[in-house]
C-alpha cells in the first residue's frame, strides 16, 4: 500500500501516528497520576483537612444561635439603643430554661466571656435559677443578674448570633468590636499579641541576620577548600544539623545558665563575681543564641551549594583586570551568591517565626514568641478560636514567605545534607 | 584555600583573620555539642565540671545517669514508643512517598508545581499550626490520643522529606539504562529489580532515614495529639527540661548524640554508593 | 545491606503492630480497669498509697494512672467532642469543675446517696468541709498556696513571717520566685497593701483594685523570677536562687521532710483550695463503687500520711497519723491546722472563672511592660 504524501502518518496498526502518541501521552498522564494518588489523598486528609478545619474554627461562631436561638431570634428586630420589649427578656428565660436542663449552657457562657469577662458567672448563676424565674421576666432577670439590665449585654448577643464572627481575628490582633460595633484598640493595658506578633518578627529577623554574618564566611570557606578537607569540616556542619532539637536546646541550658558551664568559667577566671552571674537565658539572648545555633546550618547548606556553582577563575579574572581584592568581592563574587543568601535568609526567617520549642525552654518571659501564645490558648485558656486565629494570620505570613521562596528559588531545588 | 604567593601583607593578614573568624563558627556549632557529652558522665548532681573531673579524677566521674536512664521505666518505655512511632511512620511514609515520586519523575505528570507544593507543605507549615490544626481535627474524627493518630501525623511530617531525597535521585536517573537493559534481553521484572532498584534504593533509604529522625526528634504534634500512652522520648525530654533539667537528660542528650553521628554515617556511605553505582566519581 | 535496612524495617514494623495488638489484647480481657486522671507526682503517690492500693486488693481490678489533670478540661472537651470518653475518674479543680459541670463534660452527683457516712452516721454533705461538694464534684482533700522561705537566708532573730514581708525589699531583700499567673498573686498583694481579707475578690472585681495589685506587684517587680511548674519553687529556694518562693504547701512540705530542707512557710495569707473528683458523663456506673470507697473517712485521712494536704471531711481529722516515712506528726503542717487557718482566704472560684482570661491577659501585657 502506497501512501499519497497528503495522508497522515501511521503506526503498524493502521491508527494515525497523532492520536496514538496522544493517546500515549494521556495514558502516561494518567499512570503518573495514578502513583500519586494514594499519598495526595492521605494528605489531604491527614493534613490539609486539619488546617480547613482550623480556617473555619477562627470564624465559626454557632454558640449563640444554637444555644439561645429563640433570644437571637426576638433580637432581630431590635434596634439595639435602648434594653429590647419583654419578648426577648422572655425569650432569653425560656432559652436558659431549656439550656439548664439539657446542661448545654457552660459552652455559651465560656463564649461570651471571651468578648466580655463577667458573662459566665452572668449566664450560670441566672441558668440555675431559670427554672423559677416568673414574668414579667425583665424584672426577673435584671434581678437575677445586674448584666442583663445592660444594653451592651444585649448588643453583644446579637452581634454573636450571627453563624461568622471576626472576633477571634481581632482579638489575635489586640483589637475588639465597641458595643456599637466599631473596631477600636483594646486599652493598652490589655495589648499582648501585637508586641508578641512583632517580637516573633523581629527576633526572627535578628536570627536571620545572625546566620547569616556567622554562616556567609564558613560557606565561603567550605566552597573554596578541596573536597577531602571541605567534606570533613561539613560534618561540623551536618552534625548539629541532624542533632535532635531537644538535645541542642539543653545543651545551651547547660552552658547559659546562671550555675551553668560559662557562668563558672566565666567566675573561675575572675571575670565575672560569684553574686553577679549573667543572665544570659531565660530571655531574649537565650532565645537568640540558642536559635542561631539551631538554625545557622539552614543558613550555610544553601549559602555553600551557590558558592560551590561560581567558578573560582571569575575571582582571579576580576584580580587580574586590577580589582583589589575588598571591590572584586563585592562587585563579583558577592552578586553572584545572593540567590544563596535569598534562599537561606528566606528558609531560617520562615522556620524560626514558627519555632515553639526553643523559645518555651530558653526564651523566659521576654523571648517567647507567638507561638507560645498559640500553645497557651489551646491548652490553658481553651479558647481555641483564637488559637486558631493567632495560628491562621501565622500561616498567612509562611505562605507569603514561601510564595516568595518559591518564586526566587524553587522548593524542588532544596538539598538536605 | 591557599593564599597566592602574589598576596600583600594586608591580605595575609585578612586570610588568617577570616580563618580565625570560621574557627570560632566551628566551635560555635560543634562545641555545644562536646560540651555535653563529659558532663554526662558527671557523679555529682550538677551540670558543670566539678573539681574533680577537671583534675581527671576518677571519683568525679561515673555511669550513674546512664544507670537511671536505663532503669527507668518512664524512659524506656518512651524509647519504646518512639520506635513504634517512628518505625510505622517512616515505613508508610516511604512507600507512599515512594510511589508518589515515581509518579512525580515522569514527563507527563501533569500540574506538577501544585501538587509539588502541597506534597512538601508539611515541611513549610510551623509545627505549632499543624499540631493545632491536627488537634482540632484529629480529637474530631476520634484520633487524638492513639497511636494511629501520632502515626498518620508523623507520616505526613515525614513525606517531604521522602519526596524530596527520591524526585532528586530519579531527576538524575539515566532512562536509556532501562533501554539499554530491555535491549540486552531483560524482561521489565528483571530490569526493575536488577537496574531501576539498585540506583534508586540509596535515595529511598536516606528519605527513609529523614522521615524517621523527623519523626524520632518531633515534640510539638506529639505534645497536641498523643496521649500519655503515647509519651515519645521528646516528649519525656521536654517535661524534664521543663521541671528541672536532671543529669539523666544530659544522658539521653548524649546518646541522641551519638545517634545522629550514626546516621550521619550512613548517609554519607548511602551518597557514596549512589554515586559509585551511577559512575559519578566523588569530584 | 539495602536487603537487610528493608528487611529489618518490616520485621520491626510487624513486631511493633504485634506489640499494639497485644495491648489491645490486654485491656479487653481484663476483669475491670479503672482510667484515673490525677497530677502525678507526690500527689498521686499520696493517691495510691490510700487508695489505689487497698482497692485493688479487694476487688481485683486494675487501675491505670494517667498524669492529666493539668490538661484535665482539654482533655474532656476534645474526648466527649470526638463521642470517646477513655477517662473514667478524674481529679480536678473545683473552678474547672465547674465549667466542665456547666457544659455537660461530668455528671451531677447525688451526694448524700452516692458518698459513704462518717462512721458516726453523719451524711457526707453534713461531714465535708463547705463548698466541698458541687453540683458534679466532690472535694478529697484541702491545699494551700504558700509562701515559702529558705530560713538560711535571714538572721535567726530576724525571720519574715507575714505576707506583708513578702512585699518588703527593705527588711527582706532578696529574689521572690512567684507562679507566672495572676491567681494568688493579686490577692496577696492587695492583702499586703492593706485590704481586708473578705473584700479581696470585690475589690479585684473592679479597675481600682487591679490597678492597685499591679501596682503594688510593682514594687517588687524587679526582684522576681518566675515559676511555671510545680517542681520548681522547691528547687530555687534549696538553690538559693530565691529567698521566697511561692509554692504549693504539700510540695514545700516534701522538701522539708524528706531532703531536709530549712524551708519554713509563712501561713499568713494562704489561699487554701479544694481539689477532688469528678465523673465524666457515662462513667458514672462504672466508677461510683470506686468513689464512694476513695472518698470515705478512713480513705482520706490516709492519704495524710503521704501528703500534707487536708482531709476534705471533717470527720478524717481525728484519724490523721503520723507520715508514713518519717514518723512526723502530720497535725500542724495541714493548712487546715488551727494556727495555720487563722487568715487563710479561700480562693474564689466563681471569680476566677470570669476574669481568670482577662487577667491573665491583663497580667500578661504588665509582665512584657
Amino acid at each position: 500500500m502506497s501512501e499519497s504524501p497528503e495522508a497522515p502518518l501511521r503506526t503498524a496498526d493502521g491508527v494515525p501516528l497523532k492520536v496514538s502518541l496522544r493517546r500515549t501521552v494521556r495514558r502516561s498522564k494518567i499512570k503518573a497520576l495514578l502513583l500519586v494518588t494514594p499519598l495526595l489523598a492521605f494528605l489531604i486528609i491527614a493534613f490539609v483537612m486539619p488546617i480547613v478545619e482550623m480556617l473555619w474554627r477562627s470564624v465559626d461562631n454557632p454558640e449563640v444561635s444554637t444555644y439561645l436561638p429563640r433570644t437571637a431570634a426576638a433580637l432581630e428586630r431590635w434596634d439595639g439603643t435602648d434594653l429590647p420589649d419583654e419578648e426577648a427578656f422572655a425569650a432569653l428565660a425560656e432559652d436558659l430554661r431549656v439550656g439548664q436542663a439539657e446542661r448545654s449552657m457552660g459552652t455559651l457562657a465560656s463564649r461570651l466571656n471571651y468578648e466580655k469577662s463577667g458573662m459566665r458567672s452572668a449566664i450560670s448563676r441566672t441558668a440555675r435559677g431559670a427554672a423559677n424565674l416568673e414574668p414579667p421576666f425583665r424584672e426577673s432577670l435584671v434581678d437575677a443578674h445586674r448584666a442583663w439590665g445592660e444594653t451592651d449585654t444585649w448588643r453583644l448577643i446579637k452581634r454573636e448570633s450571627r453563624p461568622f464572627t471576626p472576633s477571634y481575628y481581632l482579638a489575635a490582633v489586640d483589637r475588639q468590636m465597641s458595643p456599637d460595633g466599631e473596631i477600636v484598640k483594646v486599652p493598652e493595658h490589655m495589648r499582648v499579641h501585637a508586641t508578641l506578633f512583632w517580637r516573633t518578627l523581629w527576633m526572627s529577623a535578628v536570627i536571620t541576620g545572625l546566620t547569616l554574618l556567622l554562616g556567609y564566611p564558613v560557606a565561603f570557606l567550605l566552597a573554596s577548600l578541596p573536597a577531602r578537607r571541605s567534606n570533613l569540616l561539613m560534618i561540623l556542619v551536618l552534625l548539629p544539623f541532624w542533632t535532635s532539637l531537644l538535645v541542642r536546646t539543653t545543651t545551651w541550658i547547660a552552658i547559659l545558665q546562671s550555675q551553668g558551664v560559662l557562668n563558672d568559667v566565666m567566675v573561675a577566671l575572675g571575670v565575672v563575681a560569684d553574686e553577679a552571674r549573667w543572665q544570659m537565658i531565660h530571655n531574649k539572648m537565650g532565645t537568640i543564641i540558642a536559635m542561631t545555633h539551631i538554625l545557622l546550618p539552614f543558613m550555610i547548606l544553601p549559602l555553600y551549594s551557590v558558592m560551590k556553582t561560581i567558578p573560582p577563575s571569575y575571582m582571579r579574572a576580576a584580580r587580574s583586570l586590577g580589582g583589589k581584592p575588598f571591590l572584586s568581592f563585592r562587585r563579583v563574587y558577592f552578586p553572584l551568591t545572593i540567590p544563596g543568601i535569598a534562599a537561606g535568609g528566606i528558609l531560617v526567617f520562615i522556620l524560626s517565626i514558627g519555632y515553639y520549642i526553643t523559645p518555651a525552654l530558653v526564651g523566659g518571659q521576654s523571648g517567647r514568641f507567638i507561638t507560645n501564645y498559640i500553645a497557651y490558648h489551646m491548652q490553658t485558656s481553651l479558647n481555641w478560636g483564637l488559637a486558631a486565629a493567632i495560628a491562621s494570620i501565622l500561616l498567612f505570613v509562611v505562605i507569603i514567605c514561601y510564595l516568595v521562596f518559591n518564586r526566587l528559588i524553587g522548593v524542588d531545588k532544596v538539598k538536605l545534607g | 584555600m591557599a593564599i597566592p604567593s602574589y598576596a600583600t601583607r594586608g591580605e595575609r593578614i585578612w586570610h588568617y583573620l577570616f580563618l580565625g573568624i570560621c574557627g570560632l563558627v566551628f566551635l560555635f556549632l560543634i562545641g555545644p555539642l562536646l560540651v555535653i557529652i563529659p558532663l554526662s558522665f558527671n557523679s555529682q548532681p550538677y551540670f558543670t565540671f566539678s573539681k574533680e573531673m577537671l583534675t581527671f579524677d576518677p571519683a568525679g566521674y561515673s555511669l550513674r545517669w546512664y544507670h537511671d536512664f536505663f532503669t527507668s521505666s518512664a524512659w524506656l518505655n518512651a524509647i519504646k514508643n518512639s520506635f513504634i512511632i517512628g518505625i510505622a511512620s517512616t515505613f508508610l511514609a516511604t512507600v507512599l512517598g515512594t510511589v508518589a515520586a515515581l509518579g512525580l519523575s515522569s514527563r507527563y505528570m501533569p500540574a506538577r508545581g501544585v501538587i509539588m507544593a502541597l506534597l512538601i507543605s508539611p515541611m513549610i507549615v510551623p509545627l505549632i499550626i499543624s499540631a493545632a490544626a491536627m488537634f482540632f481535627f484529629f480529637s474530631k474524627v476520634n484520633l487524638a490520643q492513639t497511636y494511629v493518630g501520632v502515626i498518620l501525623a508523623h507520616t505526613a511530617l515525614g513525606i517531604p522529606f521522602v519526596i524530596i531525597t527520591v524526585t532528586a535521585t530519579l531527576s538524575s536517573f539515566d532512562t536509556t539504562l532501562i533501554r539499554a537493559a530491555h535491549s540486552l534481553g531483560a524482561n521489565p521484572t528483571r530490569t526493575f529489580f536488577k537496574v531501576v532498584l539498585p540506583l534508586v534504593t540509596p535515595g529511598v533509604v536516606s528519605g527513609a532515614l529523614f522521615a524517621f529522625i523527623t519523626s524520632f526528634d518531633e515534640v510539638v504534634v506529639v505534645l497536641f495529639i498523643a496521649g500519655p500512652e503515647q509519651r515519645t522520648m521528646p516528649i519525656q525530654m521536654w517535661s524534664g527540661i521543663r521541671e528541672q533539667i536532671s543529669p539523666t537528660i544530659l544522658a539521653v542528650a548524649t546518646l541522641l548524640v551519638l545517634l545522629s553521628m550514626l546516621l550521619l554515617t550512613t548517609l554519607e556511605l548511602l551518597r557514596r554508593r549512589s554515586e559509585r553505582l551511577r559512575g559519578v566519581t566523588p569530584e | 545491606m539495602k536487603i537487610s535496612i528493608n528487611n529489618r524495617i518490616v520485621k520491626t514494623g510487624v513486631a511493633a503492630l504485634g506489640v499494639s495488638a497485644l495491648a489491645v489484647a490486654v485491656s479487653a480481657h481484663a476483669e475491670q480497669t479503672l482510667n484515673i486522671v490525677s497530677w502525678g507526682g507526690a500527689y498521686s503517690m499520696s493517691q495510691h498509697e490510700a487508695y489505689d492500693k487497698p482497692w485493688i486488693e479487694k476487688t481485683g481490678d486494675e487501675i491505670v494512672n494517667i498524669d492529666r489533670s493539668g490538661n484535665a478540661l482539654a482533655g474532656l472537651r476534645s474526648q466527649s467532642q470526638a463521642g470517646n470518653v477513655t477517662w473514667d475518674l478524674v481529679d480536678m479543680l473545683p473552678a474547672d469543675a465547674m465549667i466542665a459541670c456547666d457544659e455537660g463534660l461530668i455528671e451531677p452527683l447525688d451526694h448524700d446517696e452516692l458518698l459513704a457516712d462518717a462512721p458516726d452516721g453523719t451524711s457526707p454533705s453534713e461531714d465535708f468541709v463547705d463548698g466541698a461538694l458541687g453540683d458534679c464534684f466532690v472535694a478529697s482533700i484541702v491545699y494551700s498556696n504558700i509562701v515559702a522561705f529558705n530560713s538560711e537566708m535571714f538572721p535567726e532573730d530576724d525571720q519574715p513571717s507575714t505576707i506583708e514581708d513578702v512585699f518588703d525589699l527593705e527588711n527582706y531583700p532578696g529574689k521572690r520566685a512567684l507562679l507566672r499567673k495572676p491567681i494568688n498573686n493579686m490577692e496577696w498583694a492587695l492583702i499586703a497593701d492593706g485590704v481586708e481579707r473578705d473584700e479581696v475578690y470585690a475589690m479585684l472585681e473592679t479597675e481600682e483594685g487591679v490597678e492597685r495589685a499591679l501596682a503594688k506587684l510593682d514594687t517588687i517587680k524587679d526582684e522576681i523570677i518566675w515559676w511555671e511548674e510545680g517542681a520548681q519553687p522547691p528547687q530555687l529556694l534549696a538553690d538559693q536562687e530565691v529567698a521566697f518562693a511561692s509554692a504549693y504547701n504539700g510540695r514545700i512540705f516534701d522538701a522539708m521532710v524528706t531532703e531536709d530542707q530549712p524551708f519554713e512557710i509563712i501561713w499568713d495569707a494562704q489561699v487554701f483550695e479544694l481539689d477532688g473528683w469528678v465523673v465524666p458523663t457515662g462513667k458514672l456506673d462504672k466508677v461510683k463503687d470506686y468513689l464512694h470507697f476513695a472518698t470515705d473517712t478512713q480513705r482520706l485521712a490516709d492519704q495524710a500520711k503521704y501528703i500534707s494536704y487536708g482531709p476534705a471531711r471533717k470527720s478524717s481529722a481525728e484519724f490523721v497519723s503520723t507520715h508514713a516515712e518519717t514518723g512526723i506528726e502530720m497535725e500542724e503542717h495541714m493548712p487546715t491546722y488551727g494556727p495555720n487557718f487563722e487568715t487563710a482566704i479561700q480562693k474564689d472560684d466563681l471569680f476566677w472563672a470570669d476574669f481568670n482570661d482577662e487577667l491573665t491577659q491583663r497580667f500578661d501585657a504588665w509582665l512584657s511592660q
